[in-house]
């Protein structure tokens, strides 16, 4: 197989030009052409309108269906097991009036200009499409029903599309969409305000439980093609020695041995840059090959002298007291609402509690790979990325080249969860490429590359102090959180948490306590931090929801019930401030901090799960509830620990209101997925650093749940609501509140409060 | 030198001793439908048949493997149609899906083995192969719809 021969494979290697799209397919007719759309973006307020790139909804540009009817979409974003395609198809088959099964969905490469924002992270993929992608089958629907209307000589109005089909019922006539489609492709695309959609009660798939995966059968009989797999005529392979410590250099480098390996062709010393590093490749020593094992065995060899750098001395165990430290200390005032310390000292009942959350990785099971080919003032890149553009401004710049010239074709992600948002891996290949002359070259990273060259997540303390009136009600919440922010790879040493970080449910923690003050001592970064599945979510929710259920305690009563008291009534809550929270980029008139619906996920995870039922001995229950990426989540998890401490995890109940739902089987798959990441950070996922360098090197020391510790059971609840609530997230919203659920479930049945994550031996 | 035969073709191979299959099947085969994890045997992403028994790619020497017959995802059906790749689908057990390839090379080992596996059995099987998405409660239930129960 090579890049150029398999234009027809959905998930394969695919040079997806835009001719060769709007070009149809085989059959190569023009279907939906080039022509000025009465759809801009710009027109239509879509939330994820003001990302860079804005939301396109023209559908001559996505939609192309050939002579033989089958409808082409191109997906513009990328696919990381979220089910976007699928989603994607599902949408526009469904306004389109389109045969699921005769939609075929390419990836549209990387252009961002032209296809609107590709960046795909923060669980908005659907949120911020699923307008646009009404609209558009929708507008190609009316084209096609038109030009039938004009070739019987009939009124539009009369003309109805259906499954494939349009139909004229007082003539009887009816033709396919591909007998139409050409000629449908020159009318005009209608105005948004013309469009007819369809009644959420008509829909055939969007909603429907029952919609197989559109690379169902590529996945399950190897043809998928993941970034790792890209293949092409005269490749070679490589992979890089990096330093060893975030920020180290080359000091030397003796390459003897390996360059006597067989199948060694070159070695190539790498600049580390300077800081901030942004998403720029670490440097070091790379070694290209005949193929990957050549490289590796070469690699080996390398006898390299590292000039460490800065971070030369960072220790997890030393860095962790000096965040216990500084949250022991005031730090800057990020909210505050009436007067916690004062309402400390005067309450009937005050406790606190600190907790910390380590370094995690990504570690998606495809590690990071691009093929790339820098030759003739042009750069091609076939490779698994969460955002294409980022790839292509890096190698124009870095080649002096117009970003017109840069391709980049984005394949499916073997897993994201946040590290392929970043394109060092691409950029590496690039380098190497243009080193070796224009010779393709497919950058792999080995598992230990990818646990040492990480944008980890970072480090955090969370210290809580609560206090409780003689009623038992929380008056008082201080809240010091400490952690190294994401900031740090893009400007010099900032050591406050942006509003993006605090604004993952912290500042906007909905509670109806009267005194609420958070603070952010100061926390420097010591090596490279990046986006992790939920972020920021992860530490304030575990700190919030662990110590909810403290408070409780204290207060002597129910968690949940407790929980359900600090939510309070439904309102929109921290109206006055809400403006000027993150709120994940949305609108807060869209999207207000609503505790009716927090409060309704809680009550239904609780009622679900039988919250107050009978248990065996050594198991017990626990709740958490959370607010992320626009979306409402709570679970219950049911623990069973055994005397010699040993735990097990027999059922998770997890209830979702992410608003409107498209493909209901995906949103419980991202939550299932999502209690298994939960579990696995909890249990036993981290990241140390000892004298700069990160610990840990496979799934051997890296660990990660497994299928004999995942839950017994998971079932996900998903909440009902009608087509006009906006679109929450997703992909990310499962995961903040497992690890506080567990941990209380864990009180529940042994007693014991773990604070530090993860739980690993704390139970023996 | 080893002769050995991958999905019914036959292969020769007389490089490096060192050679892993895995990457004999990805970069010198140009077969990338089994998928590199790890390349320690600790993830089960690499998951072929030889003479039908479920091993490691990434831990046999392809000078081992003479007079054997390799079978990858891409030959475990002509054309996809193994009771445990059309349970795979019907209940959309696959997220991203890089690992699927090997977890459904073990789940065909292990219905091989036991055609009736109990949940002790599957989870025992399929604990070297690891899923970040967390497929795992559909790669349970998917091995008992391939084996014949309900799911």
């Amino acid at each position: 197989m090579t890049l150029h021969d398999t234009p027809t494979r959905p998930t394969g290697v695919i040079n997806v030009s835009r001719r060769s799209v709007l070009m149809g397919l085989a059959a190569g007719s023009l279907v939906l052409g080039l022509r000025p759309s009465a759809l801009r973006a710009e027109d239509v307020p879509y939330a994820g309108a003001a990302m860079p790139g804005g939301v396109k909804d023209d559908p001559t540009i996505f939609i192309s269906i050939a002579e033989d009817g089958q409808v082409t979409l191109l997906c513009n974003r990328a696919e990381m097991g979220q089910g976007v395609r699928t989603g994607w198809a599902v949408v526009v088959a469904e306004e389109l009036k389109a045969d699921l099964d005769r939609m075929t969905v390419l990836q549209a490469p990387g252009n961002e200009t032209l296809y609107g924002n590709q960046n795909t992270d923060g669980s908005r993929s659907m949120r911020h499409h699923f307008a646009a992608l009404r609209h558009m089958g929708a507008a190609a629907r009316q084209m096609l029903i038109e030009e039938a209307a004009a070739q019987w000589d009939v009124d539009p109005a009369e003309v109805t599309a259906e499954n494939h089909m349009l139909l004229h019922q007082a003539s009887g006539q009816s033709i396919g969409f591909g007998a139409v489609a050409t000629a449908a492709a020159e009318r005009a695309v209608p105005a948004a305000e013309a469009l007819s959609l369809t009644d959420p009660a008509a829909f055939r798939y969007i909603g429907s439980d029952d919609i197989a995966l559109i690379d169902n059968h590529d996945i399950t009989t190897g043809q998928a093609t993941y970034g790792q797999d890209a293949q092409i005529d005269g490749m070679v392979f490589a992979v890089i020695a990096r330093p060893p410590v975030y920020g180290g250099r080359v000091a030397s480098v003796d390459s003897t041995e390996a360059e006597a390996v067989p199948g060694v062709l070159k070695i190539v010393e790498i600049p580390t840059p300077d800081f901030p590093t942004a998403f720029q490749p670490l440097g070091g020593v790379a070694v290209v090959a005949e193929n990957t094992f050549a490289a590796i065995k070469a690699r080996g060899l390398l006898q390299i002298e590292w000039d460490n750098g800065p971070n030369a001395a960072y220790d997890s165990a030393t860095y962790r007291a000096e965040l216990e430290a500084a949250s022991q200390q005031q730090g800057k005032v990020v909210r505050e609402q009436g007067d916690a310390y004062a309402a400390l000292d005067s309450a009937a009942t005050r406790i606190d509690a600190t907790y910390y959350i380590p370094h995690l990785a990504q570690a998606p099971m495809e590690p990071p790979a691009a093929l790339a080919r820098v030759a003739d003032g042009k750069a091609e890149v076939w490779t698994s990325v969460q955002a294409p553009e980022a790839i292509r401004a890096d190698l124009a710049k870095r080649f002096d080249i117009p970003l017109e010239n840069v391709t980049v074709n984005t394949l499916l992600l073997g897993g994201g969860f946040g590290r392929k948002s970043k394109p060092d891996f691409a950029s590496e290949a690039a380098i190497l490429s243009h080193e070796m002359d224009g010779t393709p070259v497919k950058l792999v990273f080995t598992r230990e590359d990818d646990l040492h060259a990480g944008f980890l997540h970072t480090v955090s303390v969370e210290r809580v102090e609560g206090g409780l009136d003689d009623q038992g009600r929380p008056v008082a919440w201080l809240h010091r959180t400490v952690a190294p922010t994401i900031v740090s790879i893009f400007a010099p040493d900032p050591k406050h948490e942006a509003p993006f970080e605090l604004g993952m449910g912290l500042v906007d923690m909905p509670f109806d306590i009267p005194n609420i003050r958070m603070e952010n001592p100061e926390a420097p970064a010591h090596t490279r931090l990046g986006w992790f599945r939920s972020v920021s979510n992860i530490p304030h929710a575990f700190a919030i929801q662990c110590f909810v259920a403290e408070l409780a305690e204290a207060a002597g009563k129910d968690p949940k019930d407790f929980l359900l008291d600090c939510i309070g009534p439904d309102r929109m809550a921290m109206q006055d401030t809400w403006p000027n929270i993150w709120n994940y980029g949305e609108d807060p008139a869209l999207y207000p901090n609503d505790t009716g619906r927090l409060r309704a996920v809680t009550e239904k995870v609780a009622a679900e799960a039988g919250w107050g039922r009978d248990l065996p001995a050594g198991h017990g229950l626990g709740i958490a509830a959370h607010r992320s990426f626009v979306t409402y989540t709570a679970a219950v998890v049911e623990v069973a620990v055994d005397e010699d401490g040993s735990l097990t995890i027999p059922r998770v109940d997890i209830a979702c209101d992410c608003g409107a739902v498209v493909t209901p089987d995906r949103v419980r798959a991202q939550l299932e997925g999502a209690v298994i990441q939960g579990v696995s950070l909890a249990t036993i996922g981290e990241i140390t650093f000892s004298d700069g360098r990160v610990q840990q090197s496979n799934f051997d020391t890296y660990q990660v749940t497994r299928i004999d510790a995942a839950p017994g059971e998971i079932h996900t609840h998903l909440m009902a609501s009608d087509y006009g609530t906006p679109l929450g997230g997703v992909g990310e919203p499962g995961v903040p509140p497992v690890a506080p659920a567990l941990l209380n479930a864990i009180h529940a049945a042994t007693g014991k409060r773990i604070r530090a994550l993860p739980i690993r031996d704390q139970l023996a | 030198m080893a002769a050995f035969t991958i999905n019914g073709s036959p292969h020769t191979f007389d490089g490096d001793p060192d050679m892993v299959l895995l990457w004999y099947l990805r970069d010198i085969a140009g077969m990338t439908g089994t998928k590199f994890g790890c390349g320690l045997a600790l993830c089960g992403a690499c998951t072929v048949h030889v003479d039908g028994q479920a091993v490691r790619a990434c831990q046999t020497y392809v000078e081992d493997l003479e007079g054997t017959e390799v079978t990858t995802i891409e030959g475990l059906s002509e054309d996809g149609s193994h009771p445990v790749q059309e349970a795979w689908r019907t209940l959309n057990v696959a997220q991203c899906g890089y690992c699927q390839p090997g977890q459904i090379m073990q789940a065909a080992a292990l219905l091989s083995d036991t055609p009736n596996p109990t949940d002790a059995d599957i989870d025992a099987a399929m604990a070297g192969n690891i899923c970040r998405c967390g497929t795992y409660p559909r790669i349970r239930a998917a091995i008992k719809l391939a084996a014949g129960g309900s799911n």
